[in-house]
């Protein structure tokens, strides 16, 4: 019946390239294409932090002391956001604690998305004893408040920057493993697996090649909002000493001592929390954009 | 299906003990992994406990076979569920107090913040996503809706320094830290500082308490507030387009009254879940409120027990806070069954 509708249709013009379409409703959110945007430019500011940082991450400077950023009186163009209390240049930690939470930020998405959706595959496509041991521990996970298990999990390997990377990635499995396993099941009953199978493809080809690829989309979505939980975390166990260990100019170990200054230097205490607030925020707005832009579902 | 007395109290109970049998497993698994957690920890279990160095084989050797752990595995865990199901979670190493009593001192002020926290959140979440929702596309909405996002982006151990610096140290207006001023003093008897305060009936009690709640207040419930706002715009968008919101207009009622009367209570179904499944999101920001305004609540003990090494508490900790949570959301689950009648008609 469809046939011959195709075959009249066959004069239209051919629909766009996917990433054209999806472009076109990706740049209708504003919001998603300022979070690009802001994104692009820190991933920029980041990679090239060597060169446009002002002063190197580490350096004290004994003669400025707390001082105070450019436009209040007794601060100077030297340093543009002022320096914190053994005299290194705030800009500069910034910038260069841009390229610790992207970098470990990236690695921690990148991994959980992996090993989840690696997880969800296999609880999908089992459905048996396999599927209710990884969606059990999954709910042992998830009982957890998402920081207390990053926490445990510190407690366990010891805090440092990079325990604390794969703790987080610890707390993020859940959301893609339970994300991709749903997603299987629903394509699993479609027709076109069903055929694909009949016409005797192997289970390795119906996981990664038949069924994966139509699970993608929410799981990207998930890979971005999941982008900026890691860095909130990342810097929240840095905040807490259960993170990046001082010197690393990461921007919640920052702040972890900043509350003895809040009286005398504020400008300590604003600037890395701005920094965090700006890249959660920026990947947040992509993520819904991307969403919107993916989900066919709520396309108008 | 046929309708029988007495069927919907049946459905109830056999709803509730579905619910409660899902969670059954869910808490062997976290007793599981609070087992591991004391085995896992790098260091010998008999020092840690005993925090001595160069402790003689003799008595190590007792001590290990005093706390079993020179039993298998398997035996050891069955020793644990025991005495977990009897209520004994050991002691702490620093205090060597019980660390159910430890919780059981500390969780009301944890829960006090909480309510407080959750409360702020709904009284301006839910006009704010109703008013974003019937003025659609305004302003208004657009500014609610980019505060909503800001708010449930802000990174809060930030956030409340911020607030601090803001409240406390340039407006003078709150205490930095702590639940009350250290000029009053009464013997706790509910836990809960401000109906202490009230019944200790010493002047300028309950305002001390009340002024060291606000900012920790304000600081926890900001992400639930934002979480909140959102889903009752969009609750409130999709109720809005049903038919029977087009009758009531179309029947002449007043605006105000098809929004509150009509329209909100079935908008806020969903707004419960989520405030019940805000409760780990709650608990989250507790550790960090809690740390950074020397609030003596569970959050804050737990962070110390991790600084201090004081493993059983943290083992105990965590599964008591693994074991409210997933208590509440079972109270969620089956209060969702109560008001929505189709959930509870399902099966």
């Amino acid at each position: 019946m469809n046939m011959a509708v195709e075959h009249v249709d066959s004069g239209a013009a051919a629909p766009p390239h996917p990433l054209v379409e999806f472009w076109q409703y990706f740049r209708q959110n504003r919001g998603a294409v300022l979070g690009l945007a802001v994104v692009m430019t820190i991933t920029l500011v980041a990679v090239l932090a060597g060169v446009i940082a002002p002063h190197a991450p580490h350096e004290q400077y004994r003669d400025a002391l707390l001082m105070p950023p450019v436009w209040l009186d007794g601060g100077s163009w030297r340093f543009v956001l002022g320096t914190d209390d053994i005299g290194r240049d705030i800009l500069s930690r910034i910038i260069f604690g841009a390229q610790v939470s992207l970098s470990i930020g990236f690695l921690v998405v990148t991994l959980a998305l992996v090993v989840g959706v690696a997880l969800g595959l296999v609880a999908g496509f089992s459905r048996g004893a396999l599927d209710i041991v990884i969606m059990r521990s999954m709910d042992v996970m998830l009982a957890l408040p998402s920081l207390l298990l990053a926490i445990v999990i510190v407690a366990i390997l010891g805090p440092s920057l990079m325990n604390a990377a794969l703790a987080v990635v610890v707390v993020q499995l859940p959301h893609f493993v339970r994300l991709t396993r749903a997603a299987v099941i629903t394509e699993r009953a479609k027709d076109y697996v069903v055929a694909s199978r009949v016409s005797g493809a192997g289970l390795h080809r119906l996981m990664f090649f038949t069924v994966l690829p139509n699970c993608v989309a929410p799981v990207i979505v998930q890979g971005t909002l999941g982008f900026s939980t890691a860095v909130l975390d990342l810097a929240a166990l840095g905040f807490l000493g259960l993170g990046a260990q001082p010197p690393t100019p990461e921007w919640g170990t920052m702040l972890s001592n900043a509350l003895q200054f809040i009286q005398r230097a504020w400008w300590v205490v604003t600037f890395p929390g701005l920094a965090i607030l700006i890249v959660v925020l920026a990947f947040n707005l992509m993520g819904d954009g991307l969403r919107d832009a993916l989900d066919p579902k709520l396309k108008r | 299906m046929a309708p029988r007395a007495g069927a919907p109290l049946f459905r109830m109970i056999r709803f509730l003990l579905t619910r409660i049998s899902l969670i059954a497993p869910t808490f062997f698994g976290v007793t599981l992994l609070t087992f591991a957690l004391v085995r896992l920890v790098p260091g010998d279990p008999v020092e840690l406990l005993v925090g001595e160095r160069g402790i003689d084989p003799a008595r190590h050797a007792m001590l290990r076979a005093e706390l079993g752990l020179d039993k298998p595995l398997l035996v050891q865990y069955g020793t644990y569920i025991n005495q977990v199901l009897h209520g004994d979670l050991g002691k702490s190493i620093v205090t060597k107090t019980p660390v159910l009593q430890e919780f059981l001192t500390l969780f009301p002020a944890t829960i006090e913040i909480s309510l407080c926290a959750i409360l702020f959140a709904l009284v301006i979440g839910i006009p704010v996503g109703i008013l974003a929702a019937v003025r659609r596309g305004s302003v208004f909405d657009y500014l609610a809706m980019g505060f909503s996002l800001t708010g449930y982006s802000m990174p809060i151990f930030w956030w409340a320094l911020l607030l601090i610096l803001m409240f406390s140290v340039t407006l003078g207006w709150t205490p930095v830290s702590g639940r009350i001023s250290v000029f009053f003093y009464f013997e706790p008897v509910t836990g809960f500082m401000l109906i202490d305060s009230l019944l200790s009936g010493q002047k300028g009690a309950f305002s001390s308490a009340a002024s060291h709640l606000v900012l920790p207040s304000v600081a926890l419930g900001t992400i639930p507030l934002a979480i909140i706002a959102r889903m009752t715009r969009s609750s409130m968008l999709e109720v809005l387009n049903e038919d029977y919101i087009r009758t009531a207009r179309a029947k002449g009622l007043a605006p105000w009254r098809i929004i509150i009367l009509h329209a909100l209570r079935n908008a806020l179904i969903p707004v419960i879940t989520v405030v019940g499944l805000a409760v780990g999101v709650l608990f989250a920001g507790a550790i960090l409120t809690e740390t950074i305004f020397a609030w003596p609540g569970v959050g804050k003990w737990l962070v110390e027990s991790v600084r201090r090494r004081d493993y059983p508490v943290l083992q105990g900790g965590v599964l008591l806070v693994a074991s409210v949570v997933m208590l509440v959301n079972l109270l969620v689950d089956v209060l969702y069954g109560l008001i929505n009648p189709r959930i509870r008609h399902q099966r």
